[in-house]
C-alpha cells in the first residue's frame, strides 16, 4: 500500500506543479507543454484510482489531440503577450471574483460529502464492484442504458460546434484551380495523346 | 518481507523489460541494414556490402559513428525542448512494446486496455517532432513539424475507425483476445479492406514514404531533424524505425493473427513452430512491405495527402464501422 501511497503523492505533486507553471512560465509553448505534463499525470492519478479507460481516454483526447492543436495555435500565432499582460490591473476584479466562486462550489461539493453521506459512497466508488466486469464494460452499461438520450445530446453539441466551425471558416475564393481527382482518373489515352507523323524540318 | 514484495518483483520486471528491448534494438539496426539491402536489390544495387561479411556490420559501425560525432545545439534554440523531443520520440517508441504479446500469455502487462494504449501511445508520436521543430528556431525544422502535426492527427482518426470495426469483431481491448478471438469467414473477408486502409494509415503515422513530406528533404532539407546531429538525430532515427516495427506489430494483432499460425492453419507442420517466431515472421512482412513502397512510390502532394485522409479513409471506415456493426447484430455474431 505504501508504493501506491507514495504514487499518488508523486503524481499529484507533479499535477499540481505543473499546473502552477502553466500560468507562471512566460514562454506560451512551455505552458502547453507543462499542460501536456498536468494531464499525463491526471491519467496516472485515474490508472491508481482503478479507471484505466478513463485514463486512456484522458490521453487520447487531450494529449493526443487538443493539446496538440493547442501547440499547433500557439506556435503559429505571433500573439504578443507583454502587451496581453498590461490590461492585468484591469481583469483583476473580475477575475478574482471567477476564482471565488470556483472556490466557494468546491467547498460545497467538499461539505456535501460531509452533510450527505451517501454522496461519498457514490464519489469514491469509480472501481465497479463486481471484478469480472472491466471498467470499459461497466461505463458502457451506464451509459448506453441510463443516460443514452444524454449521451446523444451531447453527441449533437459537438456536432453542431463542428459544422458551425466548418461553416464560419469555409469561403469560396474564385479563380482557383482545384484539383479534380475524377476527372483526372477518367481520363483516357485516346482523348490525351495523338500520334502525328511530323516529316523533317516541317514541324506539325 | 521487503525482499519478497517489491525488490524481487522489480528485479523481475527490469529483466524483462531488458528481454524486450534489447532484441528490439538489434532489430531495428538490422532492420536500417534490411532496408537498404532490399532497396538495394529493388533498384539493382549491392546496399551495404563493405563492413563485415555481406556488410552485416554496417548498422554498427553506423551507430559508432553518430556517437563519435559532436552534438550541436543551436544557439537560437529552445535548449531543453531542443534535447528533449529525440529522447522523447525515443522514449515512446519503446514504451509501447510493455503491451504487446508475442504468445500466449507472454507479454509484460497483460492490461484490459492494450488497444487504447497503443493508440495513446502511437497519438504522442506526434509531440517529439513538433517540439523538435520549434525548439530548433529554424524555418524548414518548423515548417515539417507543422506539416508533421497535421498528418498525424488527419490519419489517427481513420487508424481510430478501423481500430473500432476489429474491436467490434473482437468485443474486447484487450490484446490477447483480440488475437485469440473468433472471427466469422464474412467478416474476416469483410475486414481485408481495413488492413489496407490500417497499413497505409500507419505509413502516414510514422512519416514513411511515400507520406514522409514532415522530412521532405527536396523542399525543405530534412525537416524537423535539419538541425539534428550526433546521438540526438540517431535518437530519431531509432524511434523511426522502432515505430515502424511497432506499427507492424499491431497490423500482425489485429489483422493477421499475432502468433497463431497464418490463415487459421493449426495442423501439425505449421503448429510445431513456436509462437513468437510466426509473430516476428509476419512482423518482417509487414516491414518488407514498407520497404518495398518506398522503394516503389513517389512522395505525394501535401494536398493530396489530406485528401486521401480526409475524403476517401474516414467514410470508408465509418461506412466500415457501419456496416460490419450492422452484420454482427443481423447474423447474431456480436461477442458475449
Amino acid at each position: 500500500m505504501i508504493v501506491q501511497a507514495l504514487a499518488f503523492y508523486l503524481f499529484a505533486g507533479i499535477a499540481i506543479a505543473a499546473s502552477v507553471m502553466v500560468i507562471a512560465s512566460r514562454n506560451p509553448v512551455h505552458s502547453v507543454l507543462f499542460l501536456i505534463m498536468a494531464f499525463f499525470n491526471s491519467a496516472a492519478l485515474f490508472v491508481l484510482l482503478g479507471a484505466e479507460f478513463l485514463a486512456m481516454v484522458l490521453i487520447v483526447v487531450y494529449v493526443g489531440a487538443v493539446a496538440v492543436l493547442f501547440l499547433f495555435v500557439v506556435m503559429m500565432l505571433d500573439v504578443n503577450f507583454a502587451k496581453l499582460r498590461e490590461g492585468f490591473q484591469n481583469y483583476l476584479p473580475i477575475g478574482g471574483l471567477i476564482g471565488l466562486i470556483l472556490l466557494v462550489e468546491l467547498i460545497f461539493v467538499v461539505g456535501a460529502w460531509i452533510v450527505v453521506p451517501e454522496a461519498d459512497l457514490v464519489a469514491r466508488n469509480p472501481v465497479p464492484a463486481d471484478p469480472e466486469i472491466t471498467n470499459t464494460e461497466a461505463l458502457g452499461r451506464i451509459l448506453y442504458t441510463d443516460y443514452v438520450y444524454l449521451f446523444q445530446v451531447s453527441g449533437l453539441i459537438l456536432l453542431v460546434a463542428m459544422i458551425g466551425a466548418i461553416v464560419l471558416t469555409l469561403r469560396q475564393r474564385s479563380g482557383v484551380r482545384r484539383q479534380n481527382v475524377e476527372h483526372q482518373l477518367a481520363r483516357r489515352r485516346e482523348d490525351s495523346v495523338a500520334i502525328a507523323r511530323v516529316d523533317t524540318g516541317k514541324g506539325v | 518481507m521487503l525482499w519478497t514484495d517489491y525488490a524481487w518483483p522489480t528485479i523481475v520486471i527490469v529483466l524483462q523489460i531488458m528481454a524486450i528491448i534489447v532484441p528490439l534494438l538489434v532489430a531495428v539496426a538490422y532492420l536500417t541494414y534490411a532496408e537498404r539491402k532490399v532497396m538495394g536489390a529493388m533498384q539493382m544495387r549491392q546496399g551495404p556490402m563493405t563492413v563485415g561479411p555481406f556488410g552485416l556490420l554496417q548498422p554498427l559501425a553506423d551507430g559508432l559513428k553518430l556517437l563519435t560525432k559532436e552534438t550541436i545545439i543551436p544557439s537560437g534554440s529552445s535548449r531543453l525542448v531542443f534535447v528533449l523531443a529525440p529522447m522523447m520520440t525515443f522514449f515512446l517508441s519503446l514504451v509501447a512494446w510493455a503491451v504487446i504479446p508475442f504468445d500466449d500469455g507472454m507479454v509484460l502487462a497483460d492490461i484490459n486496455v492494450g488497444v487504447l494504449y497503443l493508440f495513446a501511445i502511437s497519438s504522442l508520436g506526434v509531440y517529439g517532432i513538433i517540439m523538435a521543430g520549434w525548439a530548433s528556431n529554424s524555418k524548414y525544422a518548423f515548417l515539417g513539424a507543422l506539416r508533421s502535426a497535421a498528418q498525424m492527427v488527419s490519419y489517427e482518426v481513420s487508424i481510430g475507425l478501423v481500430m473500432i470495426t476489429v474491436l467490434l469483431v473482437v468485443g474486447s481491448l484487450n490484446l490477447t483476445d483480440v488475437v485469440t478471438a473468433e472471427r466469422p469467414l464474412l467478416i474476416q473477408i469483410l475486414l481485408l479492406p481495413m488492413l489496407v486502409i490500417f497499413f497505409v494509415s500507419t505509413l502516414a503515422e510514422t512519416n514513411r514514404h511515400p507520406f514522409d513530406l514532415p522530412e521532405g528533404e527536396s523542399e525543405i532539407t530534412g525537416g524537423f531533424m535539419v538541425e539534428y546531429s550526433s546521438m540526438t538525430y540517431a535518437l530519431f532515427f531509432l524511434g523511426e524505425y522502432a515505430n515502424m516495427i511497432l506499427m507492424s506489430a499491431m497490423t500482425t494483432i489485429l489483422f493477421l493473427g499475432g502468433w497463431l499460425p497464418p490463415f487459421g492453419l493449426d495442423i501439425p507442420p505449421l503448429n510445431w513452430i513456436p509462437g513468437p517466431i510466426w509473430f516476428a515472421a509476419k512482423i518482417a512482412l509487414c516491414l518488407f512491405v514498407f520497404i518495398w513502397v518506398r522503394a516503389t512510390l513517389p512522395r505525394f502532394r501535401y494536398d493530396q495527402l489530406m485528401r486521401l485522409g480526409w475524403k476517401v479513409f474516414l467514410p470508408i471506415s465509418l461506412l466500415w464501422v457501419v456496416l460490419i456493426s450492422g452484420l454482427l447484430v443481423a447474423f447474431d455474431w456480436l461477442p458475449a
